[in-house]
């Protein structure tokens, strides 16, 4: 039992938070892919401009002595959305709508997007230096221990705080989301661009529009993907720099352009991740008594030492390129 | 459009003049450079900034010849770096007398056993088992290959690390090292040409990352292949080392200086050559297929042309010049760390080089690869200065200095590297030197 | 005043015009028929009304208003509909959906004209859950040709309708298309099925290498012997 409980908080928990993260990241890369047709490379960098944003404004409010029960970054954070979206917004006006107006290939719009996570990330460092942060501040990490004496086992199910949040978080912005998408014009308008954007404009729907909503979606999910990240693990510049490449695959994986297939890549890779460094023998340790003498189990099961953790997202969307590479749910190849 | 009167010596929209102006502007600008930090820094970045020049050469290939888009520079440079590693660091003898041959001789039976399943798997269909069988067989391969693999190469690993920390080089002339480097590059390369040329562009950069980040994982933790974040060096050179001429009674500034500019001639020469023979390359018949293939690859592929075959050329060969741009990096710097091996010094600078100084255009890349790195390298002392001016300007007024200056400044690179892409990309789309247009008639 | 002029329209794609010189006029009464041969500029020339291309010369009038080269969303409101050949229907979206996207640019309670067009293409009000990229060659035209008139246009515009539909369902397309004009919606269409899109037109065009060559009602252009023989094979 306590095993299972092992299980649960190793694997279950840590693959949830980390999967929202990844879903969250995914469908603003997958939004973008499949309304501008290319690949924006900078989704990482603006997670973490979501996420220092979010820290800003926490310092700010906590200055003037504003304090409620729960976490002040996250008190803060659907302001902190707004600003990150309209920053997206800004960036697009200035970095990539000219480069689109000029019919530039997609390649070059990538190399754009290099050139401005550079830029964002040499100005956070710039502005907050290289160091690690807290986004807790003063404030304690409340975790929550489920004490699980009723069902035989002698360890708590451990959750923070903060983890208890971001989940709610996720389900509240994925439902929002999906109805935004099946039940309004625009959303529907987004569908039908990244279905058929010539179509879309002859039958009326302004471009111009959709792109921008795509953009504030995108930034307001980032900076919720970020400030999830940063209070899980910590505050630094190249926070999400890491990540972004597991981002991108959990959107091929899923399908370029699917929302739905970008949050099932997020989780389907979060998982695989955790699975794969979780060590199993401590699964079968139960089981030992019951097994012949000659069948040891090895100290270490895991599938992939904890140094390659990332590079099973990688494995996987090699794989996925090879075996499908529309994706799960078939996205768009071209 | 120029008046006549004015701009006739500067015009810059004739490509060989355009050419001359800027690569001057580069001359002036390394001279400047080496008046203000001396001759051994000049030294040095003209030597490595040639070094970059050769990989953005091999990525002007696969990109400015080819389309393609490989962001595996990283990775390859990398396995370039290793390769001259092994054979030019002196050969650790505790490891040939132990046992640690036999064990990686075994590991690499092992490795072909089941490389030898997995292909035995993929052919099953030959014996009536297809579709989601056959893939659950070639799964099973996989995975038994795998612990087979890993139940060999643990030990091996284990032992060599303990007892004799690395497995050592083979004590051989650099030079031969990095035309190793090369060679391993190419076949790096060719295995992931095989695997992902087929995929659509944008998909073709995603997946080159990952593979590059794998090779950056697993050269990082084969301890006992590369000593990992312990590092190895020093690292042999082909000429004689600052050591060499102080122990001959040179100073020991103009030691550096002839040292450098003595490996910086050699480059030089290796360069011209390369240079030379991918110009003749691309001005003849095989050199105009390719950009046919590029240009429009659907309506090569219907008259005939192996159209994957021939990217997989290209691929292949611009790694070579990767590979060996990454083995003349290690071997210079004397050092081979696979921990400094980041996606944006390496892959993405490289891509910069060639984006900026113009893809398609041999000496679009060279002018590229010296003003990025030039660029790359001035912006940190640079941004010291300016920081530590207002640093006591702010000081003077009461607001303190600016603090973490050099971490600060250091972090500056990164800034200006990305205005400098977004800047370029505005008002220059295709490059400083574009790829000139030929009129084929 | 006619609802839609094209006074000597030239354009294309960049480089070598494809039009030059088009002349075409139309009520909202009539039943344009644009035919003619292999690239004479037939599908280029309802292009260009849309702004989907470049016009270089000439101008494209509608109800008295000059939109030459205007963008295409904004044709919409003013009361002009175009289906392309190719890619006409939104794949991954149902019919109902399709049909809600026509009517993107109107502001007011759109479910008259959803059930008239429903009552027009009774298939589509069965299948109207069903994604349309997975319905057949000839309901998916009807979707196409369902999102067009959901924005209840003065102009419809159709490019090449029958192409690739089984005669049952060109018979109908064609019907579909009387019906329609009867109900006050003026047609210009493209059709490679020149004897039995004539057949029904008011107004006919035969083009050729971007220009015009004749001109007529669609019956007099059917009993025209030069025509016949040129362009109606026989």
């Amino acid at each position: 039992m306590d095993e299972l409980i092992f299980f649960i908080n190793r694997v279950l928990i840590s693959g949830t938070v980390l999967g929202s993260i990844y879903a969250l990241g995914a469908i603003g890369v997958t939004l973008i892919f499949g309304i501008l047709r290319f690949a924006h490379f900078a989704h990482g960098d603006m997670m973490t401009m979501g996420a220092f944003i979010t820290f800003v404004l926490a310092g700010l409010v906590s200055m003037l002595g504003i304090s409620v029960g729960i976490p002040t970054a996250i008190l803060v954070m659907p302001l902190a959305m707004v600003v990150t979206a309209l920053i997206a917004l800004g960036i697009d006006k200035g970095f990539y709508a000219p480069l689109r107006k000029q019919g530039v290939k997609p390649v070059t719009l990538l190399v754009a997007s290099i050139g401005v996570t550079l830029i964002i990330q040499g100005l956070i460092r710039l502005i907050f230096g290289a160091g690690t942060r807290s986004l807790y501040g003063n404030e304690p990490k409340v975790i929550f221990r489920i004490d699980t004496a009723w069902m035989g086992g002698s360890r708590p199910i451990t959750i923070t705080e903060p983890q208890v949040f971001m989940i709610a978080f996720t389900i509240i912005l994925v439902l929002a989301l999906h109805f935004f998408l099946t039940r309004s014009r625009l959303g529907k308008a987004m569908r039908a661009m990244a279905d058929n954007a010539d179509l879309a404009q002859i039958s009326g729907i302004n471009t111009a529009v959709v792109v921008r909503i795509t953009w504030l979606i995108a930034g307001a999910l980032a900076c919720v993907a970020g400030t999830m990240l940063a209070l899980d693990v910590a505050l630094m510049p190249d926070l999400a720099f890491n990540i972004v490449l597991p981002i991108f695959a959990a959107a091929i994986v899923g399908g370029l352009g699917q929302v739905y297939g970008a949050i099932a890549g997020g989780f389907l890779i979060a998982f695989a991740e955790t699975m794969s460094v979780f060590n199993w023998s401590t699964m079968l340790r139960p089981f030992k008594d019951i097994m012949p003498s000659w069948l040891a189990i090895p100290d270490n099961l895991a599938l992939v030492p904890t140094e390659y953790k990332l590079t099973v997202a990688f494995v996987i969307l090699v794989i996925t390129l090879l075996a499908r590479p529309t994706g799960i749910f078939k996205g768009a190849s071209t | 459009m120029s008046t006549a009167s004015e701009s006739r010596w500067f015009d810059l929209d004739n490509p060989v003049k355009r050419g001359v102006i800027l690569f001057a502007g580069i001359f002036i600008l390394i001279f400047v450079v080496g008046l203000i930090q001396g001759g051994a820094n000049a030294g040095l970045l003209l030597s490595q900034a040639l070094a970059y020049a050769l990989i953005a050469l091999g990525l002007n290939i696969q990109w400015g010849y080819g389309g393609l888009f490989n962001f595996a520079i990283m990775g390859l440079m990398m396995v370039g770096g290793t390769a001259v590693m092994l054979v030019s660091v002196p050969v650790n003898q505790s490891f040939w007398a132990g046992e640690g041959p036999m064990m990686l001789g075994r590991a690499f039976l092992a490795f072909l056993v089941g490389l030898l399943l997995v292909l035995a798997a993929r052919r099953v269909d030959r014996i009536g088992i297809k579709g989601g069988w056959r893939v659950a067989v070639i799964a099973l391969a996989w995975f038994a290959g795998y612990v087979i693999y890993r139940s060999q190469i643990d030990p091996a690993a284990a032992y060599i690390e303990t007892n004799n920390g690395f497995v050592g080089g083979l004590g051989l002339n650099p030079v031969l090292g990095w035309l190793l480097g090369g060679v391993v590059a190419a076949v790096i390369a060719y295995i992931i040409g095989r695997i992902c040329l087929g995929l659509r562009t944008d998909y073709l950069a995603i997946a080159t990352i990952g593979i590059s980040e794998i090779l950056r994982a697993l050269v990082k933790n084969m301890d006992w292949l590369t000593r990992g974040t312990q590092t190895v060096s020093p690292i042999p050179w082909p000429v004689p080392l600052p050591q060499d001429y102080q122990a001959d009674g040179v100073p020991i500034v103009e030691s550096f200086i002839y040292a450098r500019f003595g490996f910086f001639a050699l480059l030089l020469v290796i360069f011209a050559a390369i240079f030379w023979l991918v110009q003749r390359a691309y001005g003849g018949p095989w050199g105009r297929m390719m950009r046919a293939i590029r240009d429009n690859h659907i309506a090569a592929g219907s008259m005939g042309k192996n159209v994957t075959g021939r990217q997989l050329e290209l691929f292949v060969l611009g790694s070579i010049l990767i590979g060996m741009g990454g083995a003349i990096l290690v071997t210079f710097n004397q050092i081979f760390d696979p921990s400094s091996y980041q996606p944006i010094n390496h892959t993405f600078v490289v891509w910069v080089m060639v984006i900026v100084g113009g893809a398609g255009n041999n000496w679009g890349a060279l002018l590229g690869a010296m003003l990025i790195y030039i660029v790359w390298i001035i912006s940190d002392p640079l941004a010291q200065v300016i920081f530590v001016n207002i640093s006591n300007w702010s000081q003077s007024m009461g607001w303190g200095a600016i603090p973490e200056i050099d971490s600060r400044a250091l972090q500056m690179r990164v800034f200006i590297l990305g205005v400098i892409i977004t800047i370029a990309l505005r008002y220059a789309p295709k490059g400083l030197l574009p790829e000139v247009m030929r009129r084929e008639s | 005043m006619a609802l839609i002029e094209l006074k000597s329209l030239v354009g294309g794609y960049g480089g070598v015009p494809i039009l030059n010189g088009v002349n075409i006029a139309i009520e909202q009464s009539d039943i344009g028929v644009i035919v003619g041969p292999n690239g004479a500029g037939k599908s280029t020339t309802l292009k260009a009304i849309f702004g989907l291309l470049k016009v270089t010369s000439g101008a494209v009038v509608f109800d008295g208003a000059d939109i030459t080269n205007a963008q295409p969303d904004k044709l919409v409101p003013r009361g002009l509909s175009f289906v392309p050949q190719e890619k006409n229907v939104f794949t991954s979206m149902s019919v109902e959906e399709n049909l809600e996207m026509g009517a993107f640019t109107r502001a007011d309670d759109y479910m008259p004209t959803l059930k008239w067009v429903y009552d027009m293409f009774p298939p589509l009000l069965e299948k109207r859950h069903q994604k349309a990229g997975e319905l057949s060659g000839g309901q998916r035209q009807m979707v196409a040709m369902g999102r067009a008139l959901m924005s209840k246009p003065r102009l419809l515009m159709l490019d090449e309708p029958s192409a690739g539909l089984s005669p049952r369902y060109v018979i109908e397309i064609f019907e579909q298309i009387v019906k329609i004009n009867k109900s006050g919606v003026g047609i210009l269409m493209v059709e490679q099925n020149a004897r039995q899109a004539l057949a029904f037109a008011s107004k006919g065009f035969v083009l050729a290498g971007g220009q015009n060559r004749f001109t007529g009602t669609g019956a007099e252009l059917i009993a025209d012997p030069e025509v016949a023989k040129s362009f109606l094979g026989g």
